[in-house]
C-alpha cells in the first residue's frame, strides 16, 4: 500500500510508533485478526531496542542493551524464536577496583561463595539467605506484570477478586515478610541492603539496580524495590534475570515484527506522525507530518505519555485534570550510553583475560560512597565526572557483533541529566566531554582502553530523545517510582491502556507494568483493547 | 573402566566439573563447568564441539556393498548417490527397530556406517552371498560433531572443502587442518552443523585446530547434557530412551517398530527385500499401533500446580529421561494412553517439550493429554498439547548459501 495520499478503507488500528512495545501491540492485534498498521518515524524498526552499524562490522545496541524480563508467555505466544530471537544469559556481574580484583557474582552459588568471603564470611553466608528471600518477594510482586494494573476504587468483580488475589499472596508472605515488603517499598536501596551485609564493595553494586533510569541516588527511599527485578527473572522460566540477545537489541525488534507481519500487521517506516487525530472526542486516526492522513477505528501508542498526549493529541483535547497530572509527570532522563568498537579487548589490569568475568555485565560502582557522589553533581544539573557505568561487551557474548578480534562494548552511563544547569538544548556542547569522562573513569580499570577505541558515539539523553523521540530521554518513559506504577501509571485512573480520548489507548513503557523489553505493556494493552471490544 | 577416546587427555583438562558417564563403553564429559548451560547456549548461538568417538563406526567396502546395506537398513542405499548421507533404522525379522544411524556414500563401493551399539555380529550374520567387507572401525576413526550457527565459519577456517556448497547431508572428504578426512552436513541438534571423521591418531590436532579457530567465534567444548536437550527440541529420538532396541527386549510390548518410534518416514515398504519388510507390511495392513508425538506443556498449568503447594516452578538444568505415563485430555481416565520418555526445559522456546510415544489417535496436531508431573513428591498431571516436531527448527539447519539448484535429499 502507498504511503503517499489518503488512505480510504479505515485501519481497525494505527499503532504509533515501531518499539519493542508498540510492534508487540501490533502483533497481537494482527493475530487477532484485525487490521493493523504500524507507523515508524525513522527508517528502522525498534525504536530504542535497535541494533545500527556505525563502523562497518561492528554493531552497536545502540540504547537499551540488555534483555530482562522479556515476558516468556510473548515469547511463546508470538512464536520469537521461530522468528529469530535467541538470548544468551550474562554470565557475571563483575564489579572491578582499581586496587584489588573486585567482586564477581555468579549464578553457580560455590563460586558465589568463594567469591563474597574474601569480602565477608557473613556476608557470603547471608547472600543466599537473602536471595532466597527476595526470591519470595518477587514471587508475590510478579503476577503484576503478567496482568493489567489492579484497581483499588473499583468494585467490579473481577477488580476485586485481582485485588483479593494480590491480598491472599501478601498475606501468604507471613508476617517477616510482609514487614521486609514495605521496608523494600519505602527505603533507600543501600539502607535496606545494609540490614543484611557489612562489605561495602558487595552493597554497592547491588544498590545499583534502584537507580537505573531514575534521578535519584542509592540512599534515596523508595530505590530498594526495584532490587525485586532481579530476582523476578529467576522464577520466570529463565535461569537468569539477564541476557543479551544475538544480533542485539534490535533483534528483539525484528523477530517480534516479522511476527506481527506473519500475522498480517503492516508496518511503514519513514513515517513520522505530526498528530493523532481527534474527531469529537474520539481518535479516529492520524495526521502524517507530510499531511496524509490515515483513518483508523482505534490508534494505539508505542510513545511515552508526555509524546502521546502533550505534543500528538494536544492539551486542547484533554480533560485539565488529566493534562495536569501529565505536566506533574517524571520523565528527567538521568542516563547516557556510550558505545564504543573497540580494535581488541581491553583487559581489566585487577582480571585480566577474557574468561567468564568479563562475559556478563561489568558494573563500575567501586563504593556506595562513589555511586552518591555522582548523583550529587547530577542533582546540580552536571554529569557525574566519576560515573556509574554497566558496561557489557556484546562481541564477548555473540560474537557476530564484531569482526573476529575485534570487540564492541556498550556503557549505559548514569548520571547524565536531561537537564543540564545551562539548558537541556547545550548537551551537543557537552557532549564529548561526558564522552571523554566515562573513557576516563573506564580507563582507570582499563588501562589499555584509550588505545584500543576505533569509534565512540555518545548518546546524551537529549540525544535519545532527539533521535528515538523519547521526552526528556528516559529509557523507561517515565521514572519507576512506585507512585508512576501500578494503577498510578502513567496517570491515577488511567492505568488501563484505555485513556480519556475514546479510541487512543496506551501501550508503552508509559503504561503498566513499566519499562524495559518485557513486551508486557503493548501486549497487555492490544488484550484490554480485544477484551473491551474496541477494536 | 570406560575406555578412553582419542581426545580424552584435553577434554579432561578442559573440563572443570569432573562430570563424566559412560557411553558405550567410553568416558564422556556431561558438561565442561558446572552447568552445562553455556554449552548449550554456543549450540544455538555459536558453535559447540563434541566428541563423538564412542559412535559405533563401520567401513563396508565391496561391489555388493550398497546391495547389501540395502537389505539391512530401512533405506534404499543403492540409491544413494556418492557425497550423500541417508538416515535409516535397522530392524530385525519382526520390523522392530534395533538401533537407527546414518549410512554415508564414500564411492559407490565404500559406505561409512555410524549406529548407537555394536551390530558388527549382525552385520556379519546377514553379510551371506554378498561380496562384501565390513570393518569396525570404531576405535580407528575418530569423530567430532562441530554444531551451531557458527560451524561452518569456523570448519571454513580449517578446512579446504567448500562449506558454502555443501547441502544438508552430504559428505566430503578433504582436508582439515591439513589432516585428511571426511566431514558431513549431518548432527544431532538440529542445528547448522558438521560431523568429522579422522584418524584416531590426528583427533586430538584437529580437536585442537578447532578449538583455535573457533576462539573469536565462541566455541565452546561440549558435553552430553546440553546435546540432550538441543536433541530434543529437534525432536530426535534416542535410542534406549525414547525406544529400547529389540535386541534388549524382555517383552514384545517394549519393542518398537520404526512407525512406534516416529521414523516410519525411513521406511519404504513399496522396496522389496530388506530385513523387517514383511513383518512391517503386515503393521501396516492391521494399522500402527502407537505414534511419537511432541508435546508441550502447559506452562500457566505448572505454575499454578506449583503454587498450590506454595513454590516456584522448578526447571532442571538438564533434560529428563524418566519416562511417565500419559493420560487421555479431560483427566477422566486413570488408563495411560502412552509414555513420554524425554522431556526438557527448552531455553529458546521458553517451554517445556516432551517427546511422547502415545496410541495413534491422539497423534494429530492440537490434541490435549494429560502427564504425569511429580510436585512435592505427590504425582500429579498436567495438560500437554500436541505440537509440531522438531519443537525448534531453524532455516539456517538446511540453508545452504551457494546451493547449484539440485532437489536435496536426505
Amino acid at each position: 500500500m502507498s504511503a503517499r495520499g489518503t488512505d480510504s478503507k479505515p485501519y481497525d488500528s494505527i499503532v504509533v510508533g515501531a518499539g519493542h512495545n508498540g510492534l508487540t501491540s501490533a502483533a497481537y492485534l494482527a493475530r487477532a485478526g484485525r487490521r493493523v498498521l504500524v507507523l515508524e518515524r525513522r527508517h528502522l524498526v525498534g525504536g530504542a531496542a535497535v541494533t545500527e552499524e556505525l563502523l562497518p562490522g561492528f554493531k552497536y545496541s545502540v540504547c537499551s542493551y540488555v534483555v530482562s524480563l522479556l515476558r516468556p508467555w510473548i515469547i511463546r505466544e508470538l512464536n520469537l524464536a521461530r522468528h529469530g530471537l535467541r538470548i544468551v544469559p550474562l554470565e557475571c556481574s563483575y564489579t572491578p577496583q582499581i586496587d584489588n580484583p573486585g567482586l564477581c557474582r555468579w549464578p553457580d552459588p560455590h563460586k558465589n561463595r568463594e567469591e563474597i568471603r574474601r569480602l565477608s564470611p557473613r556476608d557470603a553466608d547471608n547472600y543466599p539467605e537473602f536471595g532466597k528471600l527476595m526470591g519470595k518477594l518477587a514471587r508475590f510482586a510478579k503476577p503484576f506484570i503478567d496482568e493489567r494494573a489492579p484497581d483499588p476504587t473499583s468494585l467490579r468483580p473481577s477488580d476485586v477478586w485481582q485485588l483479593k488475589r494480590a491480598a491472599d499472596r501478601f498475606r501468604a508472605l507471613g508476617d517477616d515478610l510482609v514487614a521486609l515488603q514495605l521496608k523494600l517499598t519505602t527505603m533507600g536501596g543501600v539502607d535496606f541492603l545494609r540490614q543484611f551485609f557489612e562489605s561495602d564493595q558487595l552493597i554497592a553494586p547491588m544498590s545499583c539496580s534502584g537507580i537505573i533510569g531514575t534521578m535519584l541516588g542509592v540512599n534515596s527511599p523508595g530505590t530498594a524495590y526495584v532490587l525485586l527485578h532481579h530476582y523476578m527473572g529467576e522464577i520466570d522460566g529463565s535461569s537468569r534475570a539477564w541476557g543479551f540477545p544475538v544480533g542485539g537489541t534490535g533483534a528483539v525488534s525484528d523477530a517480534i515484527a516479522a511476527s506481527a507481519v506473519e500475522f498480517g500487521a503492516e508496518i511503514r517506516c519513514n513515517a513520522p506522525i505530526a498528530r493523532i487525530r481527534i474527531q469529537n472526542g474520539c481518535a479516529t486516526g492520524v495526521i502524517l507530518e507530510n499531511g496524509d492522513e490515515i483513518a483508523a477505528r482505534s490508534v494505539v501508542s508505542g510513545c511515552d505519555p508526555s509524546l502521546t498526549f502533550l505534543r500528538f493529541v494536544g492539551r486542547e483535547h484533554l480533560p485539565g485534570d488529566f493534562a495536569l497530572s501529565l505536566e506533574r509527570y517524571k520523565n528527567r532522563g538521568s542516563s547516557g550510553k556510550v558505545n564504543m568498537a573497540l580494535d581488541r579487548f581491553p583487559e581489566f589490569a585487577q582480571r585480566p583475560g577474557m574468561g567468564p568475568h568479563v562475559r556478563g555485565d561489568v558494573a563500575i560502582a567501586p563504593s556506595t560512597e562513589y555511586l552518591e557522589s555522582a548523583y550529587d553533581e547530577a542533582k546540580y544539573g552536571a554529569f557525574s565526572r566519576r560515573p556509574f557505568i554497566n558496561v557489557v561487551f556484546p562481541s564477548l557474548l555473540d560474537p557476530t557483533m564484531a569482526p573476529p578480534g575485534k570487540h564492541v562494548m556498550s556503557c549505559f552511563v548514569q548520571y547524565a541529566p536531561y537537564d543540564l544547569a545551562s539548558g537541556p538544548d547545550t548537551w551537543p556542547d557537552h557532549r564529548e566531554a561526558f564522552g571523554d569522562a566515562v573513557v576516563d573513569t573506564l580507563a582507570e580499570y582499563m588501562p589499555t582502553l584509550k588505545d584500543d577505541i576505533l569509534h565512540r558515539q555518545v548518546l546524551s539523553p537529549w540525544d535519545i530523545e532527539q533521535q528515538i523521540g523519547i521526552t526528556e530521554g528516559n529509557i523507561f518513559h517515565g521514572e519507576l517510582g512506585l507512585e508512576q506504577l501500578l494503577f498510578q501509571r502513567p496517570v491515577a485512573g488511567w492505568a488501563r491502556y484505555s485513556t480519556p480520548i475514546k479510541g487512543l489507548w496506551l501501550g508503552s513503557s508509559g503504561a503498566h507494568p513499566g519499562g524495559g523489553i518485557m513486551a508486557s505493556p503493548g501486549a497487555l494493552a492490544a488484550k484490554e483493547m480485544l477484551l473491551s471490544g474496541a477494536v | 573402566m570406560p575406555r578412553r577416546t582419542a581426545l580424552f587427555e584435553r577434554t579432561a583438562a578442559l573440563m572443570t566439573s569432573v562430570a563424566w558417564k559412560e557411553w558405550a563403553g567410553y568416558a564422556a564429559p556431561c558438561n565442561f563447568d558446572a552447568h552445562s548451560e553455556r554449552e548449550y547456549f554456543a549450540i544455538r548461538h555459536s558453535a559447540g564441539l563434541l566428541d563423538l568417538s564412542p559412535l559405533s563406526k563401520y567401513t563396508v567396502t565391496g561391489s555388493d556393498a550398497a546391495r547389501y546395506l540395502a537389505r539391512l537398513w530401512t533405506r534404499d542405499i543403492t540409491r544413494l548417490k556418492p557425497g550423500r548421507v541417508a538416515y535409516a533404522c535397522l530392524c530385525d525379522g519382526e520390523g522392530k527397530l534395533l538401533d537407527d544411524g546414518t549410512v554415508a556414500c564414500l564411492d559407490p563401493e565404500t559406505f561409512r556406517v555410524t549406529s548407537s551399539e555394536a551390530w558388527l555380529g549382525w552385520f556379519e550374520r546377514h553379510s551371506r552371498g554378498f561380496t562384501v567387507q565390513i570393518e569396525d572401525c570404531t576405535d580407528q576413526l575418530a569423530a567430532l560433531a562441530l554444531q551451531g550457527p557458527l560451524s561452518r565459519k569456523i570448519l571454513q577456517e580449517i578446512c579446504g572443502v567448500d562449506l558454502d556448497g555443501m547441502r544438508f547431508f552430504a559428505v566430503a572428504a578433504g582436508r582439515i587442518a591439513g589432516v585428511r578426512g571426511w566431514i558431513s552436513r549431518t548432527g544431532y541438534t538440529g542445528d547448522l552443523g558438521f560431523e568429522i571423521w579422522i584418524a584416531h591418531e590426528d583427533a586430538l590436532a584437529v580437536y585442537d585446530a578447532l578449538l583455535v579457530a573457533g576462539k573469536p567465534y565462541n566455541l565452546e567444548p561440549i558435553g552430553l547434557d546440553a546435546l540432550d536437550v538441543a536433541r530434543i527440541e529437534a525432536g530426535f529420538v534416542m535410542q534406549g530412551v525414547d525406544y529400547i532396541s529389540a535386541q534388549h527386549c524382555l517383552t514384545e510390548a517394549r519393542k518398537s517398530t520404526p512407525e512406534d518410534a516416529g521414523l516410519g518416514w525411513t521406511v519404504n515398504l513399496e522396496r522389496e527385500g530388506w530385513i523387517g519388510r514383511e513383518a512391517l507390511l503386515r503393521e501396516r495392513a492391521e494399522g500402527p499401533k502407537w505414534a511419537l508425538v511432541g508435546l508441550e506443556l502447559d506452562w500457566a498449568e505448572i505454575e499454578a500446580l506449583h503454587s498450590e503447594y506454595g513454590l516456584p516452578p522448578h526447571l532442571g538444568p538438564v533434560a529428563c529421561r524418566n519416562a511417565v505415563p500419559v493420560y487421555p485430555g479431560g483427566g477422566g481416565s486413570k488408563t495411560p494412553v502412552g509414555q513420554a520418555t524425554s522431556s526438557t526445559w527448552s531455553p529458546t522456546l521458553k517451554s517445556y517439550l516432551m517427546l511422547a510415544q502415545v496410541q495413534r489417535k491422539f497423534l494429530a496436531l492440537g490434541t490435549e493429554l494429560q502427564v504425569e508431573y511429580t510436585v512435592e513428591f505427590e504425582r500429579r498431571t498436567i495438560t500437554a498439547r500436541v505440537v509440531p516436531r522438531p519443537f525448534f527448527d531453524p532455516e539456517r539447519k538446511t540453508f545452504t548459501p551457494s546451493a547449484t539448484p539440485r532437489k536435496a535429499s536426505q
